[in-house]
Formats: structure tokens, sequence, C-alpha cells
């Protein structure tokens, strides 16, 4: 019956535009020179700019394929590129990030680029950076997308409160371990002043990646049926935070349910020693911190390992682009080393390019660009990438799971079989 | 007593109303470093227009504004044609056929925008009609046709029958007493409709994200929501000042004819 109804107005809309079409705009085929559409989430100024000149200085080196810049939205990237893949008018490079890709290679939305892509570009990124944007396609096992900027979770901290409690600042050879991590909260949460502020309104990909310093993967693959598991080495982080929250009493509850940026101020103003963070969040802290305020980036902790899972912004190729060589051609010159070096300083990220984690600023120690672009080797694929269903997952069982344990509302053994029940309920249809 | 809690009531409403807006025009002139303090303030300590010029600079403010303006237009006036001699012969002439046109009107509005996108796109691509204003504006109508339709219904009837009759008597023509007689009785509704297809399609955004493709097609809903990223992060400034200019051309539109927004003119109009 719905169905019956949405056809018939979809008809009815047909015939209301059918009646009006004869103010149409009409379409553009001249074809010449190939015309490129270039689908860009860059929205940082300084980024935005990078993304702009780029494009600029190609067309003007290529004249025959001219690339059109057009700005998303983060926001709402996935839904508009739905509706244009299905109305098959999709730009032809599309920038988005791995864990959208699994879901459009699936659906046969993108080119698979793994003989497109020039062994220059192969050989500039590591291996784990690939494994982020190696997907299973219509046609197999694929790369779907160049993968160009990563993100790690770093611990920004106020450098006044670490001098004063006399607490070791770590480096990447010598990081924190979460042993250590946890007296040192201790040790700066003094009167009304917390040592950390944890903000977990979206808890769940912040806690899988974290799990993985402890081995901890939450999916497991046997037979080709996906479940979740919760194991110790997965409950390790979880009862971590849990236990700064309410044992050791190190973390302030009431920043339970800020997002990532909304701790900011009462870091600034000293309520809290350390804020948990992506690393482009130094950013704001550039912009926004007060004069004499100084920060220190704090990097990845050591649980077994320093891993972290990692998410790439990615490039991709439209399977109903007309031009993938072309398309191929104009990425691998976008995300050259020197190219990568400008868009990752742009948007406070890590470049996957070799080439340019070597850049001078990328290197410095101002504004913990050395902590930030070493954490890199700390990055391996997040195994949620590979998981069918995770969205679904991630929104309906483990995002509600997981705050109400952080909440103090359930005990790790009430989440442990929520998130393995519920969830392997949710994957089993995804099963193929 | 009674009647300062009544004012009482009304201030405390209108305080609702307006902190959003009052907001927005604090944080527009605050610098990032007074927006990230603990205990902000209403009136920013040092004022700044830097926003201004970076969201003037980052985005084509101006020249997405003039798109929505003649969009928002367009969907107004056209709109208003449509539906009002459609809904006066909804309201005067009584059939089967019109009562299922209204129950059609309504559960038109049932369907979620998401579902009908995919089909509605695939529709505009084959007519040519993606990536150009006279598509988008289009939409617009189909989308805000049926409860503009429906509201202007309501204004219909409330216009005495009697005094057509009354016109037809003193030897007005139908399409005379529909001019002189009933037209002018139904401006208020007229207003109404007009504002609400108005407004509704300067803020409109989903439709827009999906039918514009060309950055030099942006309206402003699609040019404003630049400024956000990833994890709710924002160049909440820029944002803030760029927004409040948003809000300009909305509140001269209804300052200009709120004025003939006034409801009872038929009051009395049918005794003796």
């Amino acid at each position: 019956m719905r169905r019956g109804l949405r056809s018939a107005f979809a008809v009815a809309a047909a015939t209301v535009i059918g009646l009006t079409a004869g103010c149409s705009g009409g379409g553009n085929d001249s074809g010449k020179p190939v015309t490129l559409k270039f689908l860009s989430l860059a929205w940082q100024k300084d980024s935005l700019a990078a993304n702009k000149r780029l494009v600029a200085e190609w067309n003007k080196a290529n004249p025959k394929i001219q690339v059109q810049y057009v700005q998303g939205s983060w926001d709402n990237v996935n839904d508009q590129l739905v509706t244009s893949f299905e109305g098959g008018d999709p730009p032809d490079v599309i920038h988005d990030d791995s864990s959208a890709l699994a879901g459009f290679a699936g659906q046969g939305y993108l080119t698979d680029l793994t003989k497109l892509i020039p062994t220059e570009l192969k050989n500039d990124i590591p291996d784990a950076a690939w494994g982020t944007a190696t997907f299973d396609g219509k046609g197999g096992q694929g790369i779907y997308g160049v993968p160009f900027l990563q993100e790690s979770q770093v611990l920004l901290a106020n450098k006044k409160m670490l001098d004063e409690a006399k607490v070791r600042i770590p480096t990447v050879d010598a990081p924190w371990t979460w042993d250590e991590f946890q007296q040192i909260t201790k040790k700066l949460t003094v009167g009304k002043r917390y040592g950390i502020a944890w903000p977990l309104k979206s808890p769940v990909n912040k806690v899988l990646n974290l799990s993985l310093n402890f081995g901890g993967t939450f999916f497991q693959t046997s037979g080709g049926k996906t479940t979740v598991k919760v194991g110790p080495q997965e409950r390790e982080v979880l009862q971590r935070i849990h236990d700064q929250l309410y044992k050791d009493k190190t973390a302030d509850p009431s920043t339970l349910g800020m997002g990532t940026t909304d701790p900011l101020p009462g870091f600034y103003a000293g309520k809290y020693a350390m804020v948990p963070a992506g690393i482009y969040l130094r950013q704001q802290l550039v912009e926004q911190a007060p004069s004499g305020f100084q920060w220190v980036t704090i990097p990845p902790l050591k649980g077994q390992t320093t891993q972290q899972g990692a998410v790439s912004q990615t490039l991709s190729v439209a399977a109903d682009s007309k031009h993938p060589e072309e398309s191929m051609k104009f990425i691998s010159w976008f995300l050259n080393g020197q190219h990568q070096a400008d868009l990752a300083k742009g948007d406070w990220l890590i470049p996957t390019s070799k080439t340019a984690a070597q850049d001078p600023t990328l290197t410095s120690d101002k504004y913990g660009w050395n902590v930030a672009t070493a954490s890199a080797k700390s990055l391996v694929l997040a195994p949620y990438l590979k998981v069918n269903g995770f969205d679904e997952f991630k929104s309906k069982v483990a995002t509600p799971a997981l705050q109400s344990y952080f909440a103090n509302k359930i005990s790790l053994d009430e989440l442990a079989k929520k998130l393995t029940d519920d969830g392997d309920k949710v994957l089993s249809r995804y099963a193929k | 007593m009674r009647r300062s809690l009544k004012y009482l009531a009304l201030l405390g409403y209108l305080v609702f109303l307006a902190f959003p807006l009052l907001w927005l025009l604090s944080t527009a002139f605050k610098t990032p470093r007074e927006m990230a303090n603990l205990h902000p303030r209403w009136i920013p300590h040092h004022p700044t227009l830097r926003n201004f010029s970076d969201a003037f600079a980052a985005q084509d403010l101006t020249g997405s504004a003039a798109r929505s303006l003649i969009v928002a237009v367009s969907v107004a006036v056209l709109t208003v044609v449509i539906a009002l001699p459609a809904a006066y012969a909804l309201a005067r002439r009584r059939s089967v056929l019109n009562r299922i046109a209204i129950g059609w009107v309504l559960v038109s509005q049932v369907f979620p925008v998401v579902l009908i996108v995919i089909p509605l796109f695939i529709i505009l691509r084959r007519l040519e009609l993606v990536n150009t204003l006279p598509g988008l504006i289009l939409v617009h109508i189909t989308f805000v046709l049926p409860f503009a339709l429906w509201m202007l219904q309501g204004y219909v009837r409330g216009v005495p029958r009697e005094l057509e009759e009354a016109a037809a008597v003193d030897g007005a023509g139908r399409v005379k007493t529909l001019v002189s007689v009933v037209a002018p009785l139904l401006a208020p509704g007229v207003v109404a409709a007009l504002l609400f297809a108005f407004i509704s399609s300067w803020n409109e955004f989903f439709f827009a994200l999906v039918i514009l493709k060309d950055p030099d097609k942006a309206t402003l809903p699609l040019t404003l929501v630049k400024f956000t990223g990833a994890e709710q992060a924002a160049r909440l400034g820029p944002l803030a000042a760029a927004s409040l200019l948003a809000t300009i051309p909305s509140l001269i539109f209804f300052a200009i004819i709120q004025r003939r927004l006034r409801a009872g003119l038929t009051a009395g109009a049918v005794k003796g």
C-alpha cells in the first residue's frame, strides 16, 4: 500500500513537473575540455585556501582536464552522495572518509582504483593506510579511495599544571602507559580541579580506537559471520575510563554528555588539567587559548602497544564518472607529497604520504606537530571499518549502551551482554 | 494583578523566542578567545567585525543571498497564484472529488522527505532541471503548496457566502464578485500564505543540497553549512556573522507585509 502511494506521488510529482518543464535551464553538452567535478569537504580556513589554490594551479597547468571545485559539508555529505549515486549524476572525485567507503564500495558506487593508482603514489603511502580504503566491492576486493589525512587520539595538557605536579612529559618513544596516566591524573586532581575531562557524547569510535592499545578489537569473524566480542582485552579501556570517573574521581562526570570541543573553555579556565582530543583540536587551542596559556601535546598512550584504530580521509572516483583515468591523474597530482603536507597543515591532521611527513613544519615541535606526525606510526586499520552493519550497531546498540555504562547506570558485565546480544542480532542481518 | 501576570508570561515567552537571535547577535561580534570563555557574557568585551570579513572572504554570501531571494520570492508568488483559485474551488464547491482532493493534500504531507528525494531527483534529471534554480523553485512549490492550499481554504471558508450572494443580487458578475468582494477579504490569508511560502523556501536546505551542484548556484543555507566541519566542530564566529545577515531579509520581508496580516476584517460584515 505504502509503495503504491509513493509511486502514485512520484507520478503526480512528475505530472506537476512535466506541466512546468518549459522553464528548464537545459544542460551543457559541450564536452571539451573534460571537466571533472571535485566534491571537497575542506572547511577550515587554511585548508579551504589550500584546496582552492591547488585546484587553481591544476586548472592553469591542465587546460584539457579542468576541475570544478564543489564544497560539501561533513554533516550531510553521505545523504547528498547517495542521492547523486542513485540519480546517476555523482561528482567525479569524491572526498569522504574511509568509514563511508565500505558501504559505497559494496553498493558498486565507486571505481576500484587498484589498477589506476600510479606506482609512485602507491609507494609513498604505507600499506596500513591503504588498508583503510580497501574493501569488498561488487567486483571483489579493491582499493576504493586514496587515503591522505589521518587523525590520532592524543591528550592536550596544561603545561603549567604538569610542571607543578613534577610530571614526566612523555615522548613518542617513551609514552605514558595507561597505568602511569591514571596515576598522573590522580596527582593532577587537586581541590575542584580534575585531572581529565572525558567528553563522551559520541563514545563509540573513541573507545573502539583506543581499545586497540590492549588488543581489543570488539569484533571477530569466523565462517564469514561477524560477531561482537567483549573479552578481557576489550574491557581494559572501558574499565579504566570508568574508574577515573567513579573510583579515582579524577575525571569530571559533568563532561560526559559533551562533544569533543565542549570541554575546551573549562580546560582554558583550569577546571581540567588534560583533555583527550583528536590532533586537529590543536588548531582551536592556537586560536582560542588565552594569551600565556601553555599547553603540550601528549602522544598516544600505551597499553600493550600504542596502537590506535585509524580512519582516513580519502579521495575516490565515482563508478558513474565518465573520466576515471583523468580523475585519477588529478588525484595523484593533488595528493603528492608536497600537496599533502599543505593539506595536512591546513586541517591540522597527519598526512599519509611518507614524503609529506618529512616537511619541516610537520616535524617541528611548534604546536606539537612533531608529536602529531610521529603518532602516525601508532595508527592501524580500525577493525570496525570492515564490519558490515557497523553504522547500525553503533547508533542503535553501542552508543546508548556505552552512554549508560559511562553514566554508571549499568555494570561492565551488563554492557558486555548488551553489546554482544543486541549487537549480534544487528550484525546477523548484514551477514552475506 | 491578573493583567500583570499575563504581561509577565508574555515577556517570558518573548525572551524565550528572542534568546537564540540575541545570542547569535552577541556571538557574531566576539573573538574566538571570548567565545571559548567559560563564563560567557552578553556584551562582547572586545567587539570585532572580523567574523563578518572572514565570512565574506570565505564564501560568496552576497551571491547566494541573491539566489535565495530569487527562489523564495518566486516560490511565494507562484504558490499563492496556484493555491488561491484551487483553495476557492475546494472551499466553495462541495463534491466527492473535492473531498478526495483535500484528503490527498493531507496524505502528501505524511511522506518523509528522504523517501521522496531519490525519485524526485531522477525525475528532475530527466527534465534537465537538476542544478537549476527553476528546478529548485519547482520542488519547493511542490512541497509548500499543499499546506498553503490547506491554509487558504480555511480563509476562503471564513468569507461568508452571503457576501457573494449579496454582490450577485446587486448585479455583480462572477468575476467582479471575486475581484471586488472576495479578494480583498482574503488579503490576510494571502499574506500569511506568502510569508509561509517565503520562509519555508528561504530556510530550506535538503532539497537545495541535493539539486544544486555548482557552487555558483548555491543558496544561502548551503553556503552557511560550509562553516561547519566534522564532529560538531564549526567556525563559530563567521557562522554566527553569516547567519545573522541571513535572517535580515526575512525580517525585512516580514516587516513590510505584516501590517496586512490582520484577521477580523470580515467581523460584522453580515450584520444588518
